[in-house]
């Protein structure tokens, strides 16, 4: 690849100009003394991809020049969200901050990405100012498809949330389940695949079942949903049985599960076979597609999520840009943290190797993805990817879920690992500790 | 950072056992150092790593195994070494510095 980079000397002091003048000064001499052969490289997104994306590059090589563009101060995890409003978590422990990120020399802009041209290999803010790139790195999470289904658009979700971005949407959710009256019925509608976090509604089921049990003990929770089975079900199943009773029904497609139109002003939704329901909270997961500027990119493709090459989780249509997240087509991997934070690592190898002209090393992926149950009864499935014949392959033989017939100390050692999980994986990624 | 290459058989590009090692992170900690009860990795032997991930592998893995007897099926005895030797020779305590830079 070519070994310029096209920023400027002026640009790139307009661009780090309010940087300390101490850190100013070593960032730059770093950037001129090796920016020849090191290069500059942008991370759209600063969630467990994109994070991950710009440490990993710094940890790598420091001389590379990276630039991480976040809209947000900080960032909230889907992951744990659940348990949040299973009252069993504060929902500052979700948030996350960039200060490790800017100790390591990454150069961090609170900043909306507007647009992305991959032929001039630039990024534009909503702010007009445009930086330039040798590699560009896409973690842009998901985006809602307002009105895939009918009636959920962007009003419909303030008052049946989606609460499937973690934020003001987790925590309005959160306040509308503690106003709710016992003997209330929650509803849930949970989306086709695929979607990011394949446990995750189920999770939630029985974290507000958690909640009804404790607080509001006559109440229900229907889950009505478009497929026909779901990640780890009988071990849910088993799990609702035993702790909840009959509190949670699972309604699938095929005896009417699928919701076809949501009324969010009468809190009613209405099947493919015209049943209608009504609830006291609605939480509507709804179709999901790569967030807004993978599109902008041109990196999706009719699926409205991003082709990637296995090897490098580089754009299959756009060179120079990688995408790793619940943006991507990767299964067999699914859309979780875990597997974003993996993929992000194998990309930032790769782009380090390719910044120096050298071919990317081999990839490997892992998965692990808890869910709890009850307070002390979690279960995970896992696996291993790698790539055989240019394509994500899950090692035959590895993964798969909890067994059915563990016990109640191995469900217990469970729950307490998804909490190291998670502290484990944002120090990894964000450098928090707990 | 510590980093070597190795050639595996299966391998069409470079084996470099940083990527390999790169998913142990998310439960064992970044550079294989737990902040948490799941067990750190870093500075541990090579033959006591290298038993245990083979003893996951196999069909009788250890009595109160979860998720690693699932998670080492998934790697070869070649890949397994690497990652023991790998976690190895990473200091236990951050605050030594790490042989051959970081």
């Amino acid at each position: 690849m070519s070994t310029s980079t096209k920023l400027t000397r002026r640009q790139l002091l307009k661009t780090f100009g309010h940087l300390s003048a101490v850190s100013a000064l070593g960032y730059c001499a770093n950037v001129f003394s090796t920016q020849r052969s090191a290069g500059h490289v942008v991370v759209v997104g600063g969630g467990f991809g994109g994070a991950t994306a710009a440490k990993y590059l710094k940890r790598r090589h420091t001389a590379i020049a990276v630039t991480l563009i976040e809209p947000a101060p900080q960032f909230y995890t889907c992951p744990f969200s659940n348990l949040y409003l299973g009252g069993l978590r504060d929902f500052d422990a979700q948030t996350h901050g960039f200060d490790e990120l800017k100790r390591l020399g990454v150069h961090v802009i609170q900043g909306y990405v507007q647009d992305v041209d991959g032929v001039g290999k630039t990024v534009k803010l909503v702010t007009g100012q445009m930086i330039n790139y040798d590699k560009l790195v896409l973690s842009p999470g998901i985006d809602i498809k307002w009105n895939a289904l009918a009636g959920y658009d962007q009003a419909a979700a303030q008052r049946a949330p989606h609460a499937w971005k973690a934020g003001e949407q987790t925590i309005l959710l959160k306040r509308q389940l503690e106003a709710m009256r016992d003997g209330g019925v929650f509803v849930m509608v949970a989306p086709a695949n695929p979607y990011r976090c394949p446990p995750g509604p189920y999770e939630r089921a029985s974290m507000v079942a958690h909640y009804l049990k404790t607080h509001k003990p006559k109440s229900k929770i229907l889950i009505l949903d478009a497929k026909n089975n779901f990640s780890k079900q009988s071990l849910f199943m088993d799990g609702w049985k035993r702790f909840y009773g009959d509190m949670i029904e699972w309604v699938p497609a095929g005896k009417d599960g699928n919701v076809i139109r949501v009324d969010a002003n009468q809190l009613t939704v209405q099947t493919e076979f015209n049943v209608m329901h009504k609830a006291d909270v609605l939480n509507v997961i709804p179709p999901q597609s790569a967030g807004l500027i993978a599109q902008r990119a041109g990196v999706t493709n009719g699926s409205g999520w991003v082709p990637v090459k296995a090897q490098t989780f580089e754009s299959s249509l756009v060179p120079d840009i990688y995408v790793v997240g619940d943006a991507t087509i990767a299964a067999p991997m699914p859309k979780s943290g875990f597997c974003a934070n993996a993929q992000a690592k194998v990309a930032a190898a790769a782009i380090v190797q390719a910044l120096a002209g050298q071919e990317a090393p081999q990839a490997f992926w892992a998965n692990t993805c808890y869910s709890l149950i009850a307070p002390d009864y979690g279960i995970s499935v896992a696996g291993v990817y790698r790539v055989m014949e240019g394509k994500i392959t899950e090692i035959k033989g590895s993964g798969g879920v909890s067994p059915r017939d563990a016990n109640d100390n191995i469900r217990k050692l469970e729950a307490d690992y998804g909490v190291a999980w998670y502290n484990a994986i944002a120090q990894d990624t964000w450098g928090t500790k707990v | 950072m510590l980093s070597f290459f190795v050639n595996t058989p299966r391998a069409q590009t470079t084996f470099d056992v940083t990527v390999l090692a790169g998913a142990c992170a998310n439960c064992h900690g970044t550079d294989g150092r737990s902040p948490g009860v799941i067990p750190s990795l870093a500075g541990r032997s090579q033959s006591l790593l290298s038993a245990q991930m083979r003893a996951y592998k196999s069909d009788a893995s250890p009595v109160g195994t979860t998720i690693m007897n699932r998670l080492a099926k998934g790697y070869s005895d070649e890949e397994i070494e690497a990652l023991a030797l790998y976690f190895s020779q990473i200091p236990a305590d951050q605050s030594v510095r790490k042989k051959g830079g970081g």
